[in-house]
């Protein structure tokens, strides 16, 4: 294996630094350092940050190979810095069986550009009656720690508090995707006077805050751990701000669109903008970026959520719900959160590498960048700047809603256990041991 | 004005300027030949992709009586339900030359969609989409009260708008095209509108609409000089937005009664087709200050002025208003 040394990197944004990569770790941190034989990254310039970990996206393999790929989809978490992510259950079959899990999770290896955790479904079927053999896909090989029915909430309050009970026997985690079914029935996009006017269905916000309420509620009467999926709202970050204050054991991630992207985009009734939880008020978006920089937010997940162009290319109320999102998801929280003096690099480590390989009981990720470590590490440009080209990504679908934006920030170069997947802004072959 | 998307697509000149136009050709329906040249040549395609055989025979009788080709594209089953999609319905309709696009269609947006996604060059008019919009029945509703109220309610009125009208519009607002469009048409033409409904059948943010709302039907129609009733969809009564039929219509709907209570010039409207019994009696339908059939007649015109705006005096119009 060839050793890497990557010269003058700021780690965590701090002052330059050479890190060397051997044998899957970092060898070594100092100044000039000498490594005979390793290949020398010029890092001048970039910022160097453990390797991003993703606790919410869509490969749609199995089922839906026309919209991704495990491949596909690593390749592009890859280019967008993450060595880690971790891939939802609402596949065909769904990831309700150990079988399920563990054919995602081995296409992961051995696709070799990013680890791949499967989430296993709550329920059969995420059909919502009852729940799924849990415990056999923590035992899997895939040894899956994360459950969610996403894409549907685990509505029923009796199911909500078993399966948070029943996770805790292998220190599991319930991830709900917090949408109370029937206020949202045919919902299309936020409600608020803009729906009224549109003539689409609202998606209210009490839709989403109302389950999150009585999930804290039913996560601390029993317990348990609960993570909130990408939540959006003003008053889900003020719920979960209370439950923290209480010593609930509650975690929340806000997604990248819901950083930077509102509601008045609908009015373009462009499907491209349509997505759940849906884009949300200004104030919304103010909030949760209060919510994250003051940790009410754990971390940033990107519910990269690929389709085929024509679940898009149709009416609103026809169109699939989702957006891409990996590639673009470093850059929108450089110019969300820091940029704007939100959050530092280092506390984007840890929304996006650290806490959510915490949530996930992942090993081996979202670790430190110090010696001894897994040489698991992204290389950052700050200051590179980029226009969103659709169809410029490694995903082989192109709902991006950034077409034509100009973002800041590029990823360089992104180490898996030592390894480049991507180099010099380009994918390499990836891992093969 | 390329396309007629939206009522807050027209300025108060603009919305002068088509009911002025339909003035001039509701003469031609008392002609016994009720026909212009003026779009001979011209392809006008009616597509509907929901049923509607009022609003498409009403379009159908404009573009022939302006001479233009017609093409009716019955195109239900949508991308939704997995029929040919809204885009290569576009495409094809683009490929044989339509004119003018007059799309009906179940989802809000529709019509934005085919008119902006550059799938066909040709005008867009929206004959209503899902519960967005119905433009054209904002401006014949508009038309029929500028023929009643002013002027001094003696006919044409040409060149006036609607300043000062009261009128009160009544019903299932959270669901209707029909009322987002007058709300907007009739504010722009001067009208003091007034929206009464159950709570439940209010959209959330109506209160940033430029109209007032109520819940008091005999409170606002002692103060209408128009009245119009939406009608009630079936699949609303049994999803709670109302206890009963019944009820509803007690409280919400017009029998003779309340609009005996009405001033004696005001006018009853109903954009059709008429639930009798529900939202309105039928002796109230019936009555002379019904104008419900008039309102028909004058879709004709108001479609015609639409048609000839949208494609012969595109050249005259305002550009960029759409």
């Amino acid at each position: 294996m060839t050793d890497h040394l990557l010269r003058r990197a700021r780690p965590l944004g701090g002052d330059p630094v050479d890190l060397l990569l051997s044998d899957g770790l970092i060898a070594a941190i100092g100044p000039d350092l000498d490594a005979p034989g390793a290949t020398v990254v010029d890092a001048e310039g970039l910022i160097a940050l453990p390797g991003l970990v993703d606790l919410h996206t869509h490969l749609r393999e199995p089922g839906r190979e026309d919209a991704e790929t495990v491949l596909t989809g690593t390749q592009s978490a890859a280019r967008g810095g993450f060595t880690c992510v971790h891939a939802m259950a609402n596949t065909s079959p769904v990831a309700d069986t150990a079988g399920v899990v563990e054919q995602v999770w081995r296409l992961g290896r051995e696709g070799g550009f990013c680890d791949v955790q499967p989430v296993g479904a709550v329920t059969v079927g995420l059909a919502g009656e009852r729940l799924a053999e849990l415990g056999a896909m923590a035992d899997s090989a895939a040894g899956v720690r994360v459950f969610s029915d996403d894409g549907i909430c685990v509505s029923d309050a009796v199911l909500m508090r078993r399966a948070l009970e029943y996770v805790k026997a292998f220190d599991g985690v319930v991830a709900q995707h917090a949408q109370e079914p029937r206020l949202t029935e045919g919902a299309q996009m936020n409600e608020s006077a803009l729906s009224g006017e549109l003539g689409l269905v609202g998606w209210p916000a009490v839709a989403e805050e109302a389950i999150i309420a009585r999930d804290v509620l039913l996560a601390e009467h029993v317990g348990s751990r609960l993570h909130v999926c990408h939540l959006s709202t003003r008053g889900s970050v003020e719920i979960v701000r209370w439950a923290k204050s209480r010593g609930i054991d509650v975690t929340a991630e806000v997604t990248p669109h819901h950083l930077l992207l509102t509601d008045d985009l609908v009015r373009s009734y462009d499907p491209i903008y349509k997505v759940n939880p849906p884009l949300r008020s200004a104030d919304d978006v103010a909030a949760v970026r209060e919510g994250l920089a003051d940790g009410t937010i754990d971390i940033v997940a990107t519910d990269h959520a690929p389709h085929p162009m024509e679940d898009k290319e149709c009416e609103f109320a026809a169109a699939a719900f989702g957006m891409i999102g990996l590639e673009t998801a470093l850059p929108i929280v450089q110019q969300t959160m820091v940029d704007t003096g939100a959050l530092t690099w280092e506390q984007v480590a840890q929304v996006l590498s650290a806490r959510p390989a915490r949530i996930g009981r992942v090993e081996g990720h979202g670790r430190p960048l110090a010696v001894g470590e897994p040489a698991n590490v992204v290389l950052h440009d700050p200051d590179a700047t980029h226009t969103v080209v659709p169809g410029d990504t490694a995903s082989l679908s192109r709902n991006t809603p950034y077409a034509g934006i100009e973002l800041p920030g590029r990823v360089v170069a992104t180490f898996l256990r030592g390894t480049p997947t991507v180099l010099s802004g380009e994918l390499t072959e990836g891992v093969h041991a | 004005m390329k396309h007629l998307l939206s009522a807050s697509d027209l300025t108060r000149e603009d919305a002068v300027r088509i009911l002025d136009t339909a003035e001039e050709l509701l003469g031609v329906a008392q002609r016994p030949i009720k026909k212009l040249p003026t779009l001979r040549g011209r392809t006008v395609v009616n597509l509907f992709f929901e049923d509607s055989t009022r609003t498409r025979i009403s379009f159908e009788a404009a573009a022939k009586r302006l001479s233009a080709d017609v093409i009716n594209f019955s195109a239900k089953g949508s991308s939704a339900s997995k029929g040919e999609g809204l885009k290569d319905t576009a495409l094809t309709l683009q490929a044989m030359g339509a004119d003018a696009v007059v799309v009906r269609h179940g989802a809000s947006g529709a019509p934005h969609r085919l008119a902006h996604a550059q799938w066909t060059r040709g005008a867009v008019v929206n004959a209503g989409d899902g519960t967005h919009e119905h433009p054209t029945q904002a401006l014949l509703d508009a038309f029929t009260m500028r023929r009643h109220l002013a002027g001094g309610g003696a006919g044409p009125a040409t060149g006036t708008d609607l300043a000062g009208k009261r009128v009160t519009i009544v019903g299932d607002v959270l669901h209707s095209r029909v009322a987002r469009s007058n709300a907007r048409l009739l504010h722009t033409l001067g009208a003091e509108v007034t929206l009464v409904a159950p709570p439940t059948l209010l959209p959330v943010g109506v209160d940033t609409w430029p109209v007032r709302t109520s819940y008091d039907l005999d409170a606002a129609v002692e103060k209408s000089d128009a009245v119009m009733m939406l009608r009630v969809q079936r699949e609303r009564m049994n999803a709670s937005y109302f206890p009963s039929e019944r009820e509803y219509s007690r409280r919400f709907g017009l029998d003779r009664a309340r609009m005996d209570r009405m001033p004696a010039h005001g006018i009853v409207m109903h954009p059709g087709p008429m639930n009798r019994g529900m939202e309105i009696s039928a002796d109230v339908a019936d009555s002379d200050r019904s104008v419900i059939v008039e309102q028909v007649t004058n879709g004709v015109a108001v479609r015609m002025a639409v048609l000839y705006l949208l494609l012969g005096g595109a050249q005259q119009s305002n550009e960029g208003t759409a």
